[in-house]
């Protein structure tokens, strides 16, 4: 068994990810191949030299700096050919719904995606609104696979030491049909959501944008940040800095206390890593109580500002 | 400008889903079917460009039994031009190659500028369709838009990444793009438009045999991972309940 983990990074960071891609490829098995394409291969490959991976390709070539799908697929069509491996893994991120898709037409390849547990050759992942779970095989010599946020731990990855060489795409300019411009945020960042200990999460069950204030109001008694569901960020209450799920930040803090979120699957990937999940929720259904470790049922307009007062006075 | 929109008729969210007998699937008769959601966004997005443009023609694709047209016909009624039926015998694919090749060689020939499709489906979730088609017929490609900037000199595609990060990229036509939901807030089908939609034409083609490269083994319920304490009691005891979390489980202070 061979794979290959496709690593993300930006500007210099190794992405959360790509830690977790590491260790499911660790548990599948194998020989494990890195690749780490751009200006700042180097620096990521040094931080990969501390895991049990068998090496670590790095690809530093002027016509693609930074991430470009154009670039990408025309390096990781030669690196595949060259490592032949049975597995071609990453995270299943933005960025991998770009390019991992024209790998897979380009070499004819199947692509399973968003996979949340791997066995014996058979990937699972979430069907039919995430109800229910299909186990998906491939009878094909090699496969392309993205690991769902937070199905494997990147605490459980195995360390080790591996070396890292250059390997030598061969690129012409006209490969490169689309032209990327710099990444930018529509308004700066004020939160570190990925860093914060404990948050506590906005959904729509708020009802009116000035209710947001008993959130905050929370968040300040017990030293947390606020987050919010892309709903409340669509209705311009939150600024998308805020926004936990797969279009926002991925979190996994000691605490996610959510008030009036439902858990449509796209915000529960950004948060099911997190190591308490309260939720409070009018509605008994709510898929959230599904994942949540204390599933609290009732009117957070009323149960929120007594649960100041209280924690205020004790 | 020519356009291809890609859609899918999909189970409803609202729809009961019964474990087929071989376990591969859920019982389409008892379910109920809607228009994927998301490719309602790709739907309006191809409307605006064509109206923005001044001419052109936007036509529907999709695959599968004769129920499909329905969502083809729901697409003519918000003003589409015409529809393209890649006729199967219904069976659930779960191989996006296999359907990205049959709807590829549906629209070689036609010579489309732009190929627009939603974020992905929300039965198979394999959200890869339109790129492989865009690869398969050697147009540029870009995913996740979440505004575009579309004449005929030239196709600017606003991509939103992660974390609030966003990047414009320039494409060469013809390109496929891949629309990100809420990019717009799709129409209605006018009473006129759906009466006029009866009268447009929908090609039918049909489905060719390609290697089947994934399939599925079994579905089943997710088990439950963990322990979840339910707290459904007066305000105040909910209250102090979760004081003694925060305090004592969860240790917040």
């Amino acid at each position: 068994m061979k794979s290959l983990i496709i690593i993300e990074h930006k500007n210099g960071v190794l992405h959360r990810m790509s830690r977790e891609a590491i260790s499911g490829a660790q548990k599948i098995g194998g020989d494990i191949t890195a690749l780490v394409i751009g200006e700042k291969a180097e620096l990521i490959s040094s931080e990969l030299s501390n895991f049990q991976i068998e090496k670590t390709f790095m690809v530093n070539h002027e016509l693609v700096p930074s991430y470009n799908a154009d670039g990408y697929k025309e390096i990781i069509k030669q690196v595949i050919e060259s490592v032949s491996p049975n597995v071609i893994i990453t995270g299943h991120t933005y960025q991998a719904r770009d390019f991992m898709p024209r790998i897979s037409a380009s070499l004819d390849i199947p692509f399973i995606p968003d996979v949340i547990e791997v066995e014996d050759n058979i990937y699972i992942k979430q069907v039919l609104n995430s109800k229910l779970n299909a186990s998906i095989s491939s009878s094909e010599e090699q496969v392309l696979v993205s690991f769902q946020s937070a199905s494997f731990s990147e605490e459980d990855i195995v360390k080790g030491s591996s070396s890292s060489e250059f390997f030598e795409a061969s690129l012409d300019a006209s490969s490169i049909k689309s032209k990327s411009d710099e990444p930018f945020q529509e308004s700066a960042s004020e939160v570190d959501l990925e860093s914060a200990e404990l948050i506590v999460s906005v959904g729509r069950g708020i009802e009116k944008e000035e209710n947001k204030s008993i959130a905050f109001e929370l968040a300040e008694v017990i030293g947390a940040e606020v987050s919010a569901s892309r709903p409340v960020v669509d209705a311009g209450w939150l600024p998308s800095s805020r926004q936990v799920g797969s279009s926002g930040s991925t979190v996994s803090p000691k605490l996610y206390l959510s008030l009036g979120v439902s858990g449509a699957i796209q915000h529960v990937v950004g948060m099911k890593g997190s190591k308490n999940i309260l939720a409070i929720n009018k509605d008994p259904g709510a898929p959230i109580f599904e994942i949540a470790d204390y599933a609290v049922v009732g009117d957070l307009l009323e149960i929120v500002p007594k649960l100041i007062t209280a924690l205020k006075d004790s | 400008m020519k356009i291809a929109v890609l859609v899918k008729q999909v189970v409803g969210s609202e729809s009961s889903l019964e474990i087929s007998p071989d376990n591969k699937w859920i019982e389409y008769s008892s379910a109920t079917f809607v228009m994927n959601p998301p490719d309602s966004y790709a739907i309006e997005e191809a409307m605006s460009i064509k109206e923005t443009v001044g001419e052109g023609e936007v036509v529907i694709v999709t695959m599968g039994s004769d129920s499909v047209q329905k969502v083809i016909r729901e697409g003519l009624s918000k003003g589409a031009d015409r529809g393209i039926h890649i006729q199967t015998d219904g069976k659930t694919n779960i191989d996006p190659l296999n359907t990205a090749k049959n709807i590829a060689s549906a629209l070689d020939e036609e010579n489309f500028d732009l190929v627009l499709s939603g974020l992905q489906s929300d039965d198979t979730g394999m959200g890869q369709t339109g790129v492989l088609v865009g690869e398969l017929l050697n147009m540029s490609t870009a995913t996740l838009a979440i505004e575009t900037n579309i004449d005929k000199e030239k196709i600017r595609v606003k991509r939103e990444l992660e974390s609030g990060w966003f990047q414009w990229v320039t494409l060469e036509s013809p390109a496929s793009i891949s629309i990100q939901s809420g990019i717009n807030q799709p129409r209605y089908p006018s009473l006129k438009g759906i009466m006029g939609a009866k009268k447009k034409e929908i090609k039918v083609i049909p489905v060719s045999e390609h290697e089947t490269k994934q399939q599925v083994e079994n579905i089943a319920v997710p088990q439950k991972s963990k322990e979840t304490e339910i707290i459904n009691t007066d305000v105040d005891s909910s209250v102090k309940r979760i004081v003694e979390i925060l305090k004592s489980e969860v240790k917040v202070f």
